[in-house]
């Protein structure tokens, strides 16, 4: 393009030095080489809007209401309060695609996206922004449609933005992974499909974020990071393949085996035999992954696989990080009506939010508000012990009901035992 | 009116199914793998029960891509990889390979490529980030180019296995926190309250839920100037910026007093404890742009610490709880300050009500 209209950008010109890959650098490739016209503009447009926020250390977009026709969300509208100076950028809004569970692509899919995007956007692409989206980043507000329109038509569709449910996130799983407990693909679909409408058409009070990991390694940081985690666990005894031990006692020595594994066991459920083979006390295993991570090849986790399910996870605002709590301590996904119930468990959760959570607050932080056995009760959930780590310390609790809840206790858990006897 | 083009209904499809992307030897081995190695640093190696293998070679990349490095990446999946890739949760590609034989000259490629071959196991990560200046609408700092800064000088960590266990880093442009919560996490900290325009207020902002967002109930609605607006009580602010996303009048960020701060400690793993939120250990840090040259040195001086006292399997989190934080502040020769005592909800239960002391 025309050397007289390129911004100059001394300061983002530092960030094309140093050995890691240069976000930079690649901006001024659209710059420079991109055949066409409008994409150098923008991209010169982009540059000089940065250097000028890196100069005066401040941001310039603000948002504003940009959509597709027929849905409210998955749009990041993005006006310039710089356009003037920078007026090829003055209208940049982002794209949140959904990706498949697990983020796996065929280059043809990638060069098809890449291909469309190059035609009505900027040429910048994110695979993923932190909610998981792909995230096609530099639009205006007429091209954002016909973006869409295309490859809508090709088996995308857009993501959660605002108050609704949000593009879900999965860990690669049993696609590759050993440690896997269940099918995260057919649960990451099973939900987030399930709420097509509210992904599209924000109305909750907040966002409400659902992930899957397949095992308590939890490499998504569901139980941090959404509001309803998925996570794999087996309660039958984890699988042990003693040849396997033995060959890692003699590669890596006793002490290493004692210091790494035996002591790491956060329940003291491990033994280290004379002859070199383990003993694993399954009942007190907590399912936590140490010692699998470290012996793959010797140790993998059981047979009577399933997930345990938490709710509440979020960042700070507005009353703090919260981690989510266990409110299903293990639940079978075989079986078609499996998946009819964790489906179920989301509906009702999601109604229960949209109907009691006060505006822009968290699942998690509703359930802080009203305490988490009104929320069980909400949902049809039984309480358990699993989901505390020590009862109450604070006798400032009415327990007139104490009678029949006692009951209830011993009648579910007479239930359970018929049922194991079935 | 029947000049208008017609729009578009949306087909409402979600999340497209996965199996069609996945490389055939992941598609039939799926939920069938028995173990993974570790060959060398950036390569993983899985081998299924009936003893088919897949390779998987990792590499970060810049995270915003353009299309001609989308391209590039799309060139070397096809030579090497029959076509098939994915990314990780922190931007990283990864190649998945059927044959044993690709690997080297994959790994080669890609590094005279310029993307850096790692990130596996006990390495450094990739930093996953946010927007920041290039495209957020509330940041107080840059993303990508913290990162960038970062990893130039992180590289070598990145690449080697030579970390006790793994150290997930992450960031966030502002206090919100969109940027998840990691082993190291660099976030920026406000320092002073919002600069109120009381000439907009009243027609940007709807009041009541600025009011409602305060999560110390400092905002309340006044009259300024004759005009409605909103006032804050400064003693109470604590600068978290909540209200500046729903009224922008209230501007948060600052040139000089947005600030940086790290914290260490936040690992999602249930593996040996339970999963652990991360600590303010330091703040005041300059948001300096273009290198950030002072928060990447306390980032390494952390590192450094860790590396040299761990063991084997511990995160930075496991490390602290067994040398305690004295022992955390004096290895990495960071002050310890009344800011680092929560007075938060909750905060007693961070407190040390025993006479467990290490001397």
């Amino acid at each position: 393009m025309d050397q007289k209209k390129i911004h100059p950008t001394p300061m983002l010109d530092v960030l094309e030095e140093g050995p890691w890959p240069s976000f930079i650098a690649g901006f001024k490739r659209l710059r420079d080489k991109h055949p066409e016209k409008r994409i150098n503009e923008m991209a010169n447009s982009l540059l000089g809007q940065l250097e000028h926020s890196y100069e005066t250390r401040k941001g310039y977009w603000k948002g504003g209401t940009v959509s597709v026709f027929g849905y409210g969300g998955g749009i990041i509208p993005r006006f310039s309060e710089v356009g003037a100076a920078f007026p090829e950028s003055k209208e940049f809004h982002t794209l949140r695609v959904q990706p498949p569970a697990g983020n796996f692509y065929t280059t043809a899919m990638l060069r098809q996206l890449a291909d469309s995007w190059e035609k009505f956007g900027s040429g910048m692409v994110t695979f993923h922004g932190q909610t998981g989206n792909i995230m096609f980043i530099g639009t205006t507000t007429e091209n954002t449609q016909h973006f869409f329109d295309e490859i809508n038509d090709y088996g995308w569709d857009l993501g959660g933005a605002g108050p609704c449910v949000r593009t879900a996130m999965s860990c690669v799983g049993s696609a590759r992974c050993e440690q896997s407990c269940c099918n995260e693909q057919a649960i990451h679909r099973h939900l987030v499909n399930t709420f097509t409408d509210d992904v599209h058409r924000p109305a909750l009070p907040y966002k409400f974020k659902f992930k899957v990991s397949g095992c308590p390694n939890d490499c998504v940081n569901s139980i941090e990071r959404s509001d309803f985690a998925v996570i794999g666990t087996w309660r039958d005894d984890m699988k042990i393949d003693q040849t396997e031990v033995k060959a890692f006692v003699k590669k890596k020595g006793r002490q290493y085996m004692i210091d790494n594994v035996v002591t790491r066991c956060p329940t003291q459920c491990l033994s280290l035999k004379d002859d070199d083979t383990l003993v694993v006390d399954n009942k007190n295993c907590v399912r936590c992954m140490h010692c699998l991570n470290v012996m793959p090849k010797a140790l993998s986790p059981g047979d009577d696989k399933g997930v345990t399910i938490l709710i509440g996870g979020k960042r700070t605002l507005k009353i703090g990080d919260l981690m989510g709590t266990v409110i299903v301590p293990f639940m079978k996904l075989d079986t078609p009506e499996d998946y009819e119930k964790i489906v179920e468990l989301g509906q009702n959760t999601i109604d229960f939010f949209a109907e009691n959570a006060l505006e822009h607050e968290r699942t998690g932080e509703m359930i802080e508000r009203i305490g988490l056995v009104n929320f069980l009760e909400g949902v049809g959930i039984e309480v358990d012990p699993n989901m505390v780590n020590h009862p109450r310390t604070s006798s400032y609790v009415r327990t007139d009901g104490w009678d029949e809840e006692a009951e209830k206790w011993f009648q579910r858990k007479a239930e359970e035992k018929a049922a194991a006897a079935g | 009116m029947s000049d208008k083009p017609k729009l578009r209904p949306p087909i409402e499809t979600g999340c497209p199914d996965g199996f069609q992307y996945m490389h055939p030897v992941m598609r039939k081995n799926y939920g069938q793998w028995s173990y993974h190695e570790h060959p060398r640093p950036g390569v993983l190696k899985h081998v299924a029960h009936n003893g088919d293998v897949i390779w998987t070679v990792k590499a970060g990349t810049q995270r915003i891509l353009d299309v001609f490095t989308l391209r590039t990446l799309c060139d070397i999946g096809e030579k090497y990889a029959d076509g098939y890739v994915r990314f990780t949760i922190r931007s990283n590609i990864e190649y998945m390979l059927a044959d044993a034989k690709k690997v080297e000259p994959l790994i080669k490629t890609l590094e005279d490529a310029g993307f850096v071959v790692g990130g596996t196991a006990n390495s450094v990560s990739m930093i996953s980030h946010t927007q920041g200046w290039l495209h957020c609408d509330i940041p107080g700092t840059d993303a990508s180019g913290v990162v960038k800064a970062m990893m130039d000088e992180l590289i070598d960590e990145f690449k080697n296995h030579n970390m006790p266990n793994r150290v997930h880093m992450t960031t966030s442009c502002c206090q919100i926190n969109c940027g998840g919560q990691g082993d190291i996490a660099i976030n920026v900290q406000h320092t002073k309250p919002p600069k109120i325009n009381h000439n907009l207020v009243a027609n940007v902002c709807e009041r009541p839920s600025v009011v409602a967002r305060c999560p110390v109930a400092a905002i309340r609605p006044a009259q300024v100037n004759g005009k409605p607006s909103l006032e804050v009580d400064e003693k109470k602010c604590i600068c978290c910026g909540a209200c500046y996303p729903p009224c922008p009048p209230m501007q948060i960020n600052d040139p000089e007093h947005t600030k940086l701060a790290i914290w260490v400690g936040g690992n999602h793993s249930n593996a040996r404890g339970k999963p652990t939120f991360q600590k303010l250990v330091a703040a005041g840090i300059p948001n300096n742009p273009p290198r950030w040259p002072e928060a990447t040195a306390i980032v390494k001086q952390i590192l450094k610490a860790y590396k040299e006292d761990a063991r084997d399997w511990e995160r930075i989190n496991d490390w602290i709880e067994r040398i305690g934080w004295p022992r955390f502040f004096e290895k990495t020769g960071l002050p310890f300050t009344k800011y680092h005592i929560d007075n938060w909800k909750g905060a007693r239960n961070s407190l040390n009500a025993s006479t467990h002391i290490r001397f």
